[in-house]
This record gives structure tokens, sequence and C-alpha cells, in this order.
């Protein structure tokens, strides 16, 4: 199982080291590092990388690599996976997880660590379990703490822990009775030169906030379930009855939870609700090129289009360019020949373009590539695929709670090729 | 108020202001103390020396600082042992603490304290909380097991734990089943063979049941155990598959993967025909697709296992091609390994889009991603024959684009194109030829350079092309000149005209300018073929070529099987089996896929044969020695495209067997085991021609007879198995020091270094004495021998068998793992004499079970005084000292006793009884262990009798082999 943690930050400093079994000794990352310095950037670091006694498995999220330890046959994802849920943890507790924060809470970040895995093996996981064993810092807690010698230590068996919804404290009470539901949908695709689409898929997520007292029970049902193609839910929807019925079951876990993540594949005709019109070009004699994009709806189902940014890896052979945006503003980094332009709303009565010239390296040849273009967006009020949620009901208590859906729909990894 | 201030120091020293506060009378201050050191501890500080100050601290009712002061035990017990013992009485009386999170926590914590004498304290507060009311505390406890079990196997299983544990997999509660069913693995990964899950319908069904309700984690646990199992028939596989199916739509990729495995294992015992076996195809599609949108680590375990999923079972994910385009910023370890999967799903129903992708990904920035491409449409071109001419245009486009490594990448794939299909392709050559300057590459040139020595006919200035690459001939690579001097041979062959000079050019350069022996061995081959028969040499050399197989790279099908038994696994990482490569080699039992077996009437229907993998439908990855030679002298492309490795070692085997005739079993590359009856072709020392005489020196390991017996090497660890790196070897023991004499062989095209050895721990403690010495790198076809000393100080672990030594070496390339057995004889030590009395008493003392009796046949020095010496040992082996030739001691116990005396086994006394002769032995090994030894002889019989006594008997098997090749050689 795991046998140990360690934290190291981008400039290869081991900040925070956690050991589940025996100490393992921090020249293990010897190894890592050498992986590396290969890979020239961070994302590029392989996941698995073996060294004679032991695998090291690595994730990089915020600028931090969090690299497992093991040393027996322990499955891959299981420690990517957990690792997640340590970021994810971190995340829960203090906003955000970056190096300073948690060097600032560093004992705390000791004790949960502590409380996730025993010997390797998880433990507590959930982050409202860990919150009943290891309460956050806040600014009052620390106050109040310091003057009643309290600790935020929790001295009671978590409720959750063994019941039959490990998920879900007792007792819970709130005054406002509410259930937020996010349907938020990510387009993946690819457009080639001539603007046909070569893949494209939906990943969807439905986001709940839910705060009602006491133990609700809450079936949510689509009008269109079959469009999903296959969906992962949160431990506490009854699988029976969605295979049975297509009809979302569920005991809610207290507050912010992932109720449901789902995928729409190709098959099912993915609209696209933006295009690119490029007309990028080189010349092999001359040291300037033409550069033109333009950007316009298409499938919005009468919906705007807002939050566009462009961003493209210029070749290498680009020096500069000159460039004037129809609205928006945008900026060429000539070091890492990274263009963007941030676009705003797209008003289909006048199309946002960008238009100019590039500065190549004269005397050299065209560059051999194309740049491909990356898109992001987001339109409100909108769930690409169609999904759409029928009801929602609560059985199990009496008050009536107030109930709310959103929908949204963001560009995921979507990129035209030019 | 943040953390951070604990970091803050003082002028007078850390450690002192900690300890004054840890012994401060105000708590606050005590635990703002404890959190202090907690924080260094964190960042690597050592602050081992505060270990009384904050055990001290121990006992409180603060929970907080109780936690923070377990933590700091289970950081520094392990430095302090005896300090923490002052701990154990807070544990225990934890135990009973009324609060179950203390009761749990004080167990936990006391199994993490990897302290001898703390464990033996431990087990009456386990017991008890094994059968705990609370089942947060049984769950904590069954972990607490497994912990225990790594320091002291001995101990749990002496105390019934393991029984207790197997209790648990029938708890009522689901976390507390998945605890013992994880806890119970971990032991069972150490111990293989003790059956410790022990499963049965019963047993499954409890874990079935328990997985719908425990935690992610603990379903991935009981998930990776029910896909150990296997079902008595396929409809007990079937119902299990049912109740697992609901797990792929689970969040957690980790209870995806694991259930894909179960399933993916499951299936193979369902008939085809079953509706059931399409709706299960049908299901697992979606969950892997969805597998790769989740984040680029999650991503690439995944793709390696559908790699794996895809070879198997292609129909999952025949439709879904278009997941695995590439996107632009992939991290790169993502985009390699979707190439490899498009590949492999490619097919004539989406080549086209396939190709598309392929020719746009040749454009990326990314040069290995870019070379990979075009060898992708190479593939392609193999695999799909219709897509083949478009994949010669597409190639033909990427020549254009002049991007050099581009164009030497299309060109590498191009050469193999037109093995697959001759005579169809040939008229781009001339687009080929013009850019024959632009190369630089090895692999490059030497494929071009093959395809102008193809097709010489067709090309005008053949010549011309072939005498630029000449000028430069000596500072070509080895796979260049060869593919030069074939190339020139078969340009002669077919236009014996105005080629003459050039031909002749090339082989002196070959023969006498080049230290290389492959060139020069090849050189001398085609002289004499040319010289004495040319038309012999044209039906060898332009022979006909055996078409190269449509899949190069697919995994072999038994470890194929294997590895759908792994996966999720790291060895579904690596593609290896987990024997290959998992740490501490603790024995890994090999999986296998359970057979297709139906439970009723459906047995006799030819669908339902208990075939594993049906045969025939793939193709053969490695090529039977056979084809090798068949292929004899088209030396310059070796069997189908399995790399340059396979190929030089055929180049060997062809070589010797063209002039010795049969020789090959002795020299080739492949896996012969130190034969030393095997016979000598005769016509060994038959007159060859005199500049080959060297060439069998060449490929002789010299072995000393000096010291104790040296068997010949044998090859360890076959170039194929090691991307090109062959290491074959032995073990010496002279005067008192062992060592292994090791030949490592560079059969691949780039230059080794970097090389380091490490051995796995082993029964005797054998350990390298001195790290390994390899002074210079390693050039391609370059061998260096070193001798590396070893010790016996190693830590010791036993094997099985006894005699087994794990190596693993490493080289700038990767880590190879190899295993090989060690003869006994080289750990029987100098001073291994005892004396009369002691024999004698020893010999008494020693209990009459442990007696063993062997027969050693055959033995050649006993045979009859008038016969013929028999076959004398091989001579590949020319050593100083070899007695053959030599005149023989006249009595056959007198030269079985100094020729035992040599390797360390000592004639103590000596006796003749009734025409017998009986020498009484003794022989110590480097553990201590003493052997005692009653040999048998009967003069004129060829056969003797060894009783072998020894207090640890499991060594007598091994003693009784090492006399045996003693005596025999």
């Amino acid at each position: 199982m795991i046998h140990s943690l360690f934290l190291i930050n981008s400039s290869g400093d081991i900040f925070l080291e956690k050991h589940w079994k025996s100490v393992v000794s921090r020249s293990v990352c010897d190894y890592f590092f050498e992986a590396q310095e290969r890979a020239t950037e961070a994302e590029n670091v392989p996941p698995v990388i073996p060294t004679p006694h032991h695998y090291l498995l690595s994730v990089y999220r915020h600028k931090i690599f969090f690299v497992a330890v093991i040393q027996t046959e322990v499955p891959p994802l299981f420690v990517i996976e957990f690792l997640h849920r340590v970021v994810d943890t971190f995340q829960d507790y203090f906003g955000v997880c970056s190096e300073p924060v948690i060097k600032d809470n560093v004992v705390v970040v000791y004790e949960v660590l502590e409380e996730m895995l025993d010997n390797g093996f998880p433990l507590a996981t959930e982050s409202n379990i860990l919150k009943e064993l290891i309460k956050p810092p806040t600014i009052l807690r620390t106050v109040v703490n310091t003057i009643t010698g309290s600790t935020n230590v929790g001295d009671q068996l978590p409720t959750g822990q063994l019941s039959v919804v490990p998920w879900r404290r007792t007792g819970v009470k709130y005054t406002n009775n509410e259930a937020y539901f996010d349907v938020i949908e990510e387009i993946d695709a690819i457009i080639d030169k001539s603007g046909s689409t070569i893949t494209a898929e939906i990943q969807g997520v439905i986001d709940s906030c839910v705060k009602l007292t006491g133990m609700p029970d809450l079936t949510l049902s689509f009008m269109n379930p079959r469009l999903l193609d296959d969906v992962s839910f949160h431990p506490c929807v009854r699988f029976k009855r969605w295979e049975s019925e297509r009809i979302l079951s569920f005991i809610p876990p207290d507050g912010n939870f992932r109720l449901l993540s789902y995928h729409v594949s190709a098959q099912n005709l993915v609209a696209i609700p933006v295009y690119v019109k490029h007309n990028i070009s080189f010349r092999d004699s001359s040291s300037l090129g033409r550069f033109e994009i333009t950007v316009g709806p298409k499938q919005t189902m009468g919906k705007t289009i807002e939050g566009v940014t462009v961003t493209s890896q210029m070749p290498k052979g680009v020096l500069n360019m000159s460039l004037t945006p129809s609205q928006g503003t945008h900026t060429f980094d000539p070091v890492t020949k990274m263009l963007s332009w941030d676009v705003g709303k797209i008003n289909p009565q006048k199309l946002p373009s960008l238009k100019g010239t590039m500065s190549l390296q004269a005397g050299a040849s065209k560059p051999d590539e194309n740049p491909t273009i990356n898109l992001q967006f987001k339109i409100q009020q909108l769930a690409i695929s169609g999904l759409k949620v029928n009801r929602l009901d609560m059985y199990g208590e009496k008050y009536k709670p107030f109930k709310g859906i959103k929908y949204m729909t963001k560009a995921g990894k979507f990129q035209v090729r030019t | 108020m943040t953390d951070s201030k604990y970091f803050t120091t003082t002028k007078k020293g850390e450690i002192f202001e900690l300890k004054a506060e840890l012994n401060s009378d105000k708590k606050e201050k005590k635990k703002e103390a404890v959190k202090k050191v907690i924080a260094s501890m964190t960042v690597g500080k050592d602050v081992s020396a505060l270990f009384p100050d904050v055990v001290n601290c121990m006992q409180t009712d603060n929970l907080e600082l109780k936690k923070l002061v377990y933590l700091y035990l289970m950081n520094y017990a392990k430095s302090q042992p005896d300090m923490a013992i002052m701990a154990v009485n807070t544990f225990v009386k934890d135990c009973e603490d009324p609060n179950p999170l203390i009761r749990a926590l004080a167990v936990r914590t006391m199994g993490c304290i990897r302290v001898d004498k703390i464990t033996e304290y431990l087990c009456e507060p386990l017991r008890k909380c094994l059968k705990d009311e609370d089942p947060y505390v049984r769950k904590t406890a069954a972990v607490c097991v497994a912990k225990l079990h790594d320091i002291n196997a001995q101990l749990v299983e002496d105390q019934g734990f393991l029984d207790t544990l197997k209790d648990l997999i029938s708890d009522s509660n689901p976390m507390v089943v998945a605890n013992a069913v994880a806890a119970l693995s971990e032991i069972a990964e150490s111990h293989p063979s003790s059956n410790l899950l022990d499963l049965n319908p019963q047993s499954i069904n409890k874990l079935l049941t328990a997985l719908n309700e425990c935690t992610e984690w603990g379903q991935i646990f009981i998930l990776d155990c029910l896909a150990n199992y296997t079902p008595k028939d396929d409809r007990e596989a079937q119902s299990i598959c049912e109740r697992v199916t609901p797990r792929l739509s689970h969040a957690n990729s980790a209870v995806v993967l694991s259930a894909v495995k179960v399933l993916m294992k499951f299936m193979e015992m369902l008939s085809k025909d079953l509706d059931y076996y399409g709706t299960l195809l049908k299901k697992l599609a979606p969950p892997l697709v969805t597998l790769l949108s989740a984040e680029p680590e999650l991503q690439y375990v995944a793709l390696r296992n559908i790699n794996l999923i895809v070879q198997k079972r292609p129909e999952i994910l025949k439709h879904e091609m278009k997941v695995f385009f590439v996107k632009y910023n992939d991290p790169i370890y993502v985009k390699l390994e979707k190439l490899d999967i498009m590949i492999r799903l490619a097919s004539q129903a989406n080549i086209a889009q396939v190709l598309a992708e392929l020719k746009e990904y040749a454009t990326e920035v990314d040069v290995d991603f870019v070379r990979k491409a075009v060898r992708a449409i190479g593939r392609c071109a193999i695999k799909v024959e219709q897509s083949a001419e478009r994949c010669v245009s597409t190639l033909l486009d990427l020549i254009q684009t002049k991007v050099n490594y581009v164009v030497q990448e299309a060109i590498v794939v191009i050469k193999d194109i037109f093995r697959k299909y001759p005579n169809k392709y040939e008229s781009v050559i001339a687009t080929l030829c013009e850019n024959l300057d632009s190369l630089d590459e090895p692999e490059a040139r030497a494929a071009m350079i093959w395809i102008v020595g193809e097709y010489a006919e067709r090309i005008d200035n053949a010549d011309e092309l072939l005498e630029s690459f000449l000028e430069g001939f000596h500072d070509e690579s080895t796979q260049v000149q060869l593919q030069l001097l074939t190339a020139i041979v078969k340009l002669f062959l077919k236009k014996p005209t105005e080629t003459q000079e050039l031909v002749q050019q090339v082989l002196s350069l070959a023969t006498q300018d080049s230290d290389n022996p492959d060139l020069r061995d090849r050189g001398y081959i085609y002289w004499r073929l040319l010289s004495t028969d040319p038309v012999a040499a044209k039906e060898v050399v332009l022979a006909e070529k055996p078409l190269i197989s449509e899949e190069t790279d697919l995994i072999e099908p038994t470890l194929l099987d294997e590895l759908i038994c792994y996966i999720g696994t790291l060895a579904s990482v690596y593609h290896k089996p987990p024997s290959a490569f998992v740490e501490g080699g603790r024995g890994v039992v090999h999986k296998s896929l359970p057979p297709r077996t139906a439970s009723s009437e459906s047995a006799e229907s030819p669908e339902t044969a208990p075939t594993g993998a049906p045969p025939g439908e793939q193709p053969d990855v490695i090529p039977a020695q056979g084809d090798l030679l068949g292929d004899l002298l088209n030396l310059d492309l070796g069997p189908p495209v399995s790399g340059p490795p396979l190929a030089t070692s055929s180049v060997q085997m062809g070589a010797v067997d063209l002039l010795g005739g049969g020789l090959d079993s002795l020299i080739g590359g492949t896996n012969f085991v130190a034969p030393p009856t095997a016979a000598v072709p005769a016509n060994l020392g038959a007159p060859i021609g005199s500049g080959l005489s060297d060439l069998f020196d060449l490929t002789s390991g010299v072995g000393t007879l000096s010291g104790s017996y040296v068997a010949p090497k044998a090859v360890w660890l076959p170039a194929m198995k090691a991307k090109g790196l062959e290491i074959s070897g032995t073990f010496t023991r002279q005067v008192g020091s062992i060592s292994m004499d090791l030949q490592l062989t560079n059969k691949a095209l780039q230059v080794m270094t970097d090389f380091a050895i490490q051995f796995n721990r082993n029964s005797f403690g054998l350990a390298p004495a001195a790290p390994l010495q390899v002074h210079a790198p390693l050039s391609p076809n370059q061998t260096v021998e070193i001798s590396l000393p070893l010790s016996t100080v190693g830590s010791v672990m036993k094997m099985e068998p006894l005699n087994n030594l794990q190596v693993a070496v490493k080289n700038n390339i990767d880590v190879f793992y190899f295993s090989t057995l060690y003869p006994l004889h080289i750990l029987f030590v100098e001073d291994g004499k005892m004396d009369r009395q002691m024999f004698l008493a020893t010999w008494k003392d020693i209990p009459n079970e442990n007696e063993a009796q062997f027969q050693i046949r055959d033995c050649p020095l006993n045979a009859g005084e008038d016969s013929e010496p028999p076959t004398p040992a091989p001579r590949l082996y020319p050593g100083p000292c070899t007695d053959w030739g030599l005149p023989r001691p006249c009595d056959p116990t007198e030269a079985a006793s100094s020729k035992l005396q040599s390797s360390n086994i000592f004639t103590v006394a000596k006796r003749n009884v009734e025409g017998q002769d009986m020498l009484y032995q003794s022989l110590k090994l480097t553990n201590g262990i003493w052997v005692l030894a009653e040999l048998r002889i009967q003069p004129g019989n060829p056969s003797c009798t060894l009783s072998l006594k020894c207090r640890a008997p499991e060594v007598s098997q091994h003693v009784y082999q090492a006399y045996e090749t003693i005596l025999k050689n």
C-alpha cells in the first residue's frame, strides 16, 4: 500500500514528507528529479516512475508535485485517485492548495494525512467525515481555541463512519432548507482546418449543494435520460433504481458534492456552438505572414456565448505579431510564442475578429507546423447535450425545500486546427 | 495565526528551547511545543533528541495532544526502541478506553511502532480489539494484523490472528470485511503459498454483498480479491459478473478498472453464444471511454490497460477510435500511448480517418511524437492491406516536406512496406533517392542502402549511389556497414560486369580493415560464397524473403493472458508479469485466465472448447528457430522487424551454421545451460578458412579451473529480453573468494553506459562486494568480461529453489531482471574439514531422518580402467588445466577425493568395506552449516552412492547436485 508521500514544489524542494509505514529516505526523490529533468516540462513528467526498490507515482496540481512512494504491487489508479483526494481535501480545508498555505497549516495537514491513511490503507477520505475528526482552521476557531484551550481535533467518533449512509452525518439542521443542482457540460472537440468536426464529446457533471434538515430522501428525474452514454455516480445514488427506472434516488451528503458525472460521446451528434474562421499564412520568401481569425456562433439555441478567449501557440519562427482586434484585448509573448486574445461576448451582428501581420525570422524557411487554436467559452442557461431535469422530489421529511437548477455549457479541450 | 510560527527559531538553539517548553507545566504551552516538534519533523529535521520529553506528554486526556505525540512516536520509535517501551503502558490503557475512537487510535498507533519489543505487548490488546463491539475498532484492528505481520510474521501465525482475520470476512459490517480482505491480501502477497484467501462460493457471496456497501477503497480491495477466484462453471461466473457490473458506474476510476479486470477475466469462461456475453461486451466500452476524459495521470494508466484490452478483445472498443485522437496539449506520455492504441484499432473501416489524423500529427512540434506518428503510418500500411497505397502516398507527401527527421523516419517505414508488398510500390524509389544526402541517422541510411541493394536492377545509378556511401565506410555505424556490404554483394550478383571492382573493395574493407567480428565474418562468408560457387551465392543472397508479419509488436498471447489478470496493477502499466519486476521477489504466483468451462450440455459445442486463447488467430510474434536459419543470408533484415538485437543474434547463428554444421546450438544466442555432456562436433577442428578460425574464440567464454569447478558460462539474460544487452556468466570460487564472472555483450545499436548490479535477498546472503565496474561505455557489438567479487554478508531470505538468485542489472537504457541458479559448491569454505572424532560424533548426532541418499550415475572417474575416457568435456572452453589428455590417476577413489577437495569437499576418512570404497567427507557452507557425506564407490561400477547428513536437510539436494557436477567434470 502507500508508503510515503512527498510534496515537492516546482523548484524541486521537498517541503513536506509523510510516512505511513517505515520512513523512506527522501533520497528516493532523486529518481523523480531525474525524470523531471528529462521531461523538461512539469506536465510531461511520467506519472509512474520505477526505482530499484520503490515505485513513485505522482500527480501535478497547483504547481505542486504530490509524489507517493509504494513498494509492493498496488493498483496505480488507486494511488493516483488517492492523491487527487488529498489535493481536494487540502482545497476543501484551506480554500486554496498552495505551498505557502500548506506550510502555514502544516500541523493540520499532518493530522489530516494521518487520518486519511492507516498503514497505507485509506481510512477516512470523505471530507465530511474528516472535518468532524479534524476541524478546518478558521480565524474564529483559532481565537476560541486559544481562549478556551479546546482543540481542533474532534473527540467523538464521526457519526457517518459506520452508518449505512457514511457520507451523511446525523442531526443536520438548517433554518432555510435548500437544494441546488448545477448541470455543467464541457465540450471536448477537435475541429479540422475546413471547419468539420473530427471528434466531439461532452463531459457533464451535476454538482449539488444540498442544505437540508434531517435525513431527506431525494429523487431526481430527467426528461431524456437515454442521452447519457456512461455515468458515474456518487456512492449515495441507488444504482438499482437507475438501472430499472432511469431515476436518481439518493440520500444526499450534507453540503457540496458531485452527484453524477456523465459522458455523451460522438455518436449522439454533439452540437458545436462556435466556429472559427482563420487565415494564417506564412510565405517562404517574405518575412511577413498574414494572420486573421474570426469567431462566430453556431448551434447555440439562441443563447449568448460569453467569456470567449482564444489562445494559440505560434511556431518558433514567429518573432512578433502586430494585430488589431475588433473587440477585447490581446497579448503575444515573444518568448513563449503564446498568443492570447480575450474576446468577451460574441455579438452575432458584429463578429469579433483579430487581424494583422506576423513578423517572421528573416531567411528561415516557413514553419513546418501550423498553430492550433484553443478556445474557451461559456454559455449560460444551456446544457448543450439537451439534457433536462424533469423534477425533483423529496421524501422522508415534512418541510418544503427550496429547489434550484442551473445549466451551463463550457469549452473543455476545444481545439481548432489551422 | 498560522502554523508557520512553529518554524521560527531562537538564538539559544531550537532543541534546547523546545525541551524546556515540553517540560512546562502549562498544558497549552506543552501542546504548542509538540506542534513545533511535529512541524520540524514534517520538513525532515531530526528532532529525535526530544524523544523522552515528548513521550512524557503522552499521558493526557487532551485528544489532540495525544494524537500529536502518537505521530511523533511513529516516526522515531524505531531509533529509540528502549524509550519506546515507556509508551506501552499508555497504549494498553487506551485500548480499554470507553471511547471507541481512542481504542482504535491506540491499537492503530501501536501497530505503527515498528519495534520488536513492543509487539509482544501488542498481542493482548489487539486480540481484544479484533473482537471489539464497535466495528470502527474492529476494522482498525484488522489492518493492525497486517502491520504486525510485516514486523513479525511468526508471532502473528502463532497467536492465531490469521484465523481471526479470516473470520472477519464474515463480519456484519462491510467496512470491516473490506479491511479484513485488504489485510489478508497484503499478507498473502508476502506468502504466496499460504492460501490465506481461500475463496469458496459462500465467502464470495459475502464479499459480493459487502461490495455494494463499503467505501470506494474497500470496493477496490474486494474486487481485486474476487479477481483471484476461479468460478466453478460459467453460471457462477455469470452471476458474479452480474453483481460486479454496477461498479463500472463508480466515480472512482480505480474501482472501475478493478471491476473491468474481474469482468475481463470471468468473461473468458462465458460462452460467446450467450446473450449475456454480448451485453457485457457492450457495457465495458463506455466506462473505458470515460476514463479517458479524466486527469492525464489517470488517462495514462487507463491507456496502458486499454492497450492490453484491445489486444485481447478488440471488439470492445472497435467503434471508439475517435476518443484516442490526440489533443495537441496532451502530455507526451498520453500522446504516445494513444497513438499506439490507434494503430491497434485501425481497420479497413476507419483507416481513412486514422491516416488523416496521423498526417496531422506528423506536422506537430514534438519530435518524438512526430517520429512515432510517421512510423504509425507505416504500421497501418502493413496492417491494413487496402490502405497501403494511401499510406505510401501520405508518406511521399511527408517526404516532400523535407523536414529532416520526418524524411528519415518515412524511409525506414517504406522499407518495411516494400517487404510486405513486394513489387508494388517500387515506383517511389526515385523520390526516395533524391533524399539520399539528407539522411544522417544510421537506421535511415541502412534502410535506404537496403532499398538500393534490393532494387539495384531498377536503379540505373545504383553503383554510384552505393559507391558514394563507401567512401566513409569506416565512419559508418555497424548497422550501415553491414547493410552496405550486403547491398553491394546483391548489386554485384545482379550486375556482375560493371561492379566487380566495387565488390572487391567492400569485401576487403570488411574483412581486412575492420575490427568488427560480425562484419568480418559476413565479409568472409560472402567472399567464400562468391569465389566458390557464384550460382549458389545468388540463390542464397537473392533468395526470396519471407513476408514480414502483420503485427510485430503484439504481446505474446500467453503473456497477454497473464497480464489481463493483472489489469489495473503496475504489471499492466509495464506490460510485464509481476515476477519480472516486483521488489522482494516474494515468489509471485503466476495467474492465468480461467479456461472456458460449461456447466452442462453445452460442453460438446466446439465453441466452448476450453482454450485460453484461440490457437491460430494470433500471429507468431517470436519467429521460430527454423525461420531464423531459413533466413540465413538475408542478414540485412533479420526476422520480421522485430528490432535490431534479434537481428544480430541471428547473424551469428546463421553464420556459424554455414560453416560448422550444427554448431549453432552451442554458440547461438538462446538459452543454453552449460551442458557438460554435450558432444563436440567432430568437424570443429577441421580446416576452416584461416581467417575464420578465430571466430570461435570470440564466442566462447574462458573458464578457469584452478579453483573449484567452474561451470561454463550460460546465457542468463538473452538480448531480446533486455533491449539488446546480453548477459552470460558463471560463478567461481578461488582461494576463498567467490566471484561472478560476467560477460556483457551489447547487441543493441546504441552505446551502453552506467552499469550497475544488484541482487535480491537470497538464501545465503550473496551480495556484490564491489560495484559493477565497466570502465568504458560499451559500444554496439562489443563484449566485456567482468569478474564481480561477491560477499555472503547480504541480507538473507529463503528462496525457492534454495540456490535461486535474482539479479537486477541497470544501464542507461533500462533496468533488467533475471534470475539464475548458482551451484552450491561456490559456498563451500576452505576450512570445511572436520576432524575424525568430531565427524563421528556429529554423524551420530544428526537424526536419521535428516539423511538423504542419492545415486550419481555414469560418474566418469569410475568407469572401467581400460575404457576410453568418456567424451571429453566440450573444448569450447579452453582452460589451462582440464584433465583431458593428461594421464589419469589410476585409483578412482583417489581421483574423486582429490577432485572434490579442489572444490572444498574434504575427505575425513576412507574405508574399504566389502570391496567398496567408502569416503567420509565434510564440507561447510559460508553460513556455517556443516554437511557430512558418505560416498560409496565400487570399482568398475560407473555409479556411486552418496549419503548426506545435515542439520538443514533442505540443502542436501543442492549439495548432491554440486557433487554430481564436480565429479562429472
